[in-house]
């Protein structure tokens, strides 16, 4: 009756052999689950995947949706936007980073490219915000080929480093250049609309619908045939390619995505701040959004959501600690990154060892 | 446009990267490791000295031996901090995936950077000892003995280290290592203890590279070891990374491109260049000048 044989707990099979596992072993729970309680297994299984997105996306949701409701003073919703959009950016750096296993240091310039894209366009040009939308898709999908076009045929290494590098010329360049304001950056960026609200609270909605279509399509992105040939590549470099995956390709396809994930948050960025400046897209940025996909669990989407809420809001509760924070912050990715690799909530796809280990307790 | 002028700054500014680059080049050859936290052991070495001068200021005097006594004292720090980084944060995690790794030795960065913030707090310190003294003409373009002698200091150390690596016999086995560490592992070298030197002999360097930079530029902060470490690794791997002689080849190709480009294109632009410059490099030559084409086994 237990139609996966082939795993036990403990044993650690080939990163595609789990992932076809996978693949096969969904189609037949979907199919009985429904009919029949013959398989006690897929059941549970079901039952705890449901509990694990569906449910618990959905209460996240509506309860990031109500919160103007519960509280409208403007110190929460001030931060609440300000989480929401680091959500965006942890979910998007979870691609790039959970899902593909490529380190990006300099993920902070993509969204200082789509903050000042947007930015410059709405403020220079007058552009509605949302209109310079797709300009900024453009922007970031060109930065991405420029950064992954050399670096992604490489060594892994490579590519972390050189991003590091690229977050810097950004930085750098915007703050060079007259055009870009300089040092002193751009200010007056118009926001959505307020479309007869409070101009926070509609500002809040906006984001809060973004980032959460963005948490679903990221995490939807990471259960397909895309996410699967991501987890290939992350786990075994060589044997994906064995197995005909076109590592280049797909290893570009997760860095643009991470990238556009990144623009779009900078413009939201650029709405709520209605100022930028080159200090705000350091290391610093990069590195806390970095910890925020370690911390929660990389390849996880609730892991990572929640890593990046306890990241964004912690300074809030330890105001005036700022250097401490960042060195508790350092040691924390070292301990995790020895004791505890998968993150605090780690995903569960792509982990057959427990999965067996639950689906012998099931049948007993 | 003075340029035998660029060419001499571009050489002393390449004398610094190229202690940094070397200590970077030396664990990517043996571990394989990118380690991110190199950068910060230079400005833990500029600190090391800092503290040291501050606690023993008027003991020491001034002048070129203190300056010696206090780079080796900071030398040894760096170098056994090295070491600890190595035992606490990398071995536990050798065999785990390069992606691991990577993460731990940001952490590493970030902690150390942050910890010099808590311990000295976040503002530029003022190093105590400054080498300011007469200016050698050479046609017309100048260098001052100050920056003379920590050139001298700098080839000193490297050919120490080159000797240390060609000749001797813990230098074998670091090559060896960098082979095949399991192979090194059969044949009875104590792989441990090999990596445990190497971390101490490239942190020792980077370490004297701050203690120069704390006394030639006069001033120091807990970021300090960002750009340097960036550079130090575009020097590395335009030189060919994992190759010693290539790291200081790339050291000075970088310095003098830096000097030559800061001119040309204003000085606000250095490091935008230099990465620019990186790159392109990869792109054209990954290997580097030096490196030669290395077929990835599995």
């Amino acid at each position: 009756m237990n139609d996966e044989p082939t795993l036990r707990a403990g044993e650690k099979p080939s990163a595609y052999v789990s992932a076809v596992e996978e693949h096969t072993r969904m189609a037949p729970a979907v199919k009985e689950a429904g009919t029949s309680a013959s398989s006690r297994t897929a059941v549970a299984e079901l039952v705890s995947k449901g509990l694990a997105s569906r449910w618990l996306g959905t209460g996240a949701a509506v309860a990031a949706l109500a919160l103007p409701l519960v509280s409208s003073s403007t110190y929460v919703i001030q931060i609440a936007v300000d989480a929401l959009i680091f959500v965006m950016l942890a979910v998007g750096l979870n691609i790039v980073v959970g899902y593909c296993g490529l380190l990006d240091l300099g993920y902070a310039a993509f969204f200082a490219i789509g903050a000042y894209t947007s930015g410059l366009l709405s403020t220079r040009f007058e552009w509605p915000l949302i209109a310079t939308l797709p300009v900024v898709v453009i922007a970031a999908i060109v930065g991405g080929l420029l950064i992954g076009g050399p670096t992604l045929r490489l060594r892994s290494d490579y590519l972390a480093i050189v991003t590091l590098g690229f977050g810097e010329i950004i930085r750098i360049t915007a703050n060079n250049l007259d055009f870009t304001g300089g040092p002193n950056g751009l200010y007056g960026i118009p926001d959505f609309g307020d479309f007869g609200l409070r101009a926070d609270i509609a500002l809040y909605w906006i984001t809060a619908v973004v980032v959460i279509a963005a948490v679903l399509f990221s995490s939807r992105l990471g259960r397909g045939r895309i996410g699967r040939a991501w987890r290939f590549v992350r786990e075994d470099e060589d044997a994906a390619e064995a197995m005909g995956i076109h590592t280049y390709r797909v290893k570009f396809a997760a860095y643009i995505a991470g990238a556009v994930f990144g623009g779009i948050a900078g413009v939201l960025f650029a709405a709520h701040q209605t100022a930028i400046s080159p200090p705000s897209f350091n290391f610093l940025w990069s590195a806390l959004i970095l910890m925020a996909v370690v911390l929660g669990g990389m390849a996880s989407t609730p892991g990572v959501v929640v890593g990046a809420l306890v990241i964004s809001l912690l300074p809030e509760l330890l105001r005036g600690a700022e250097n401490w924070r960042y060195l508790i912050f350092g040691l924390l990715l070292i301990v995790v990154m020895v004791f505890r690799p998968q993150g605090l909530l780690p995903a569960r796809t792509g982990e057959p060892g427990r999965r067996g280990h639950r689906a012998q307790e099931g049948a007993s | 446009m003075n340029h035998l002028q660029l060419v001499l700054s571009g050489l002393f500014v390449g004398s610094f990267y190229a202690l940094v680059a070397l200590g970077y080049s030396m664990v990517y050859g043996i571990i394989k490791l990118l380690n991110f936290a190199h950068g910060d052991l230079y400005m833990l070495g500029a600190f090391a000295g800092f503290t040291v001068l501050s606690v023993g200021a008027g003991a020491l005097g001034g002048g070129f031996i203190a300056l010696i006594f206090i780079m080796i004292v900071a030398m040894i720090a760096t170098g056994g901090f090295g070491m600890l980084l190595e035992r606490v944060a990398y071995r536990p995690l050798r065999s785990a995936p390069r992606l691991s790794v990577l993460i731990t030795a940001v952490g590493a960065s970030f902690a150390l950077e942050y910890g010099i913030a808590v311990a000295f707090g976040p503002t530029p310190e003022v190093y105590p000892i400054g080498v300011q003294d007469g200016t050698l003409h050479i046609a017309n373009a100048q260098i001052t003995y100050a920056q003379l002698a920590m050139m001298a200091i700098a080839v000193v150390l490297m050919v120490a280290l080159d000797t240390i690596v060609r000749k001797t016999r813990s230098g074998r086995a670091m090559r060896a290592i960098s082979q095949d560490p399991k192979a090194c592992l059969l044949m009875g070298v104590n792989v441990d203890r090999v990596i445990s030197r190497t971390f101490f002999i490239g942190s020792a360097l980077a370490g004297a590279a701050g203690v120069m930079a704390g006394a030639y530029y006069g001033k120091i902060d807990f970021l300090m070891g960002f750009i340097i470490g960036l550079k130090a690794f575009t020097a590395a791997v335009i030189g060919g990374i994992g190759n010693l002689r290539g790291a200081v080849l790339g050291a000075i190709v970088l310095g003098l491109l830096e000097s030559f480009g800061g001119a040309y294109l204003g000085s606000e632009w250095r490091d935008v260049f230099a990465f620019g410059f990186l790159i392109l490099f990869l792109t054209v030559r990954p290997t580097g000048l030096l490196g030669e084409r290395v077929t990835e086994r599995v």
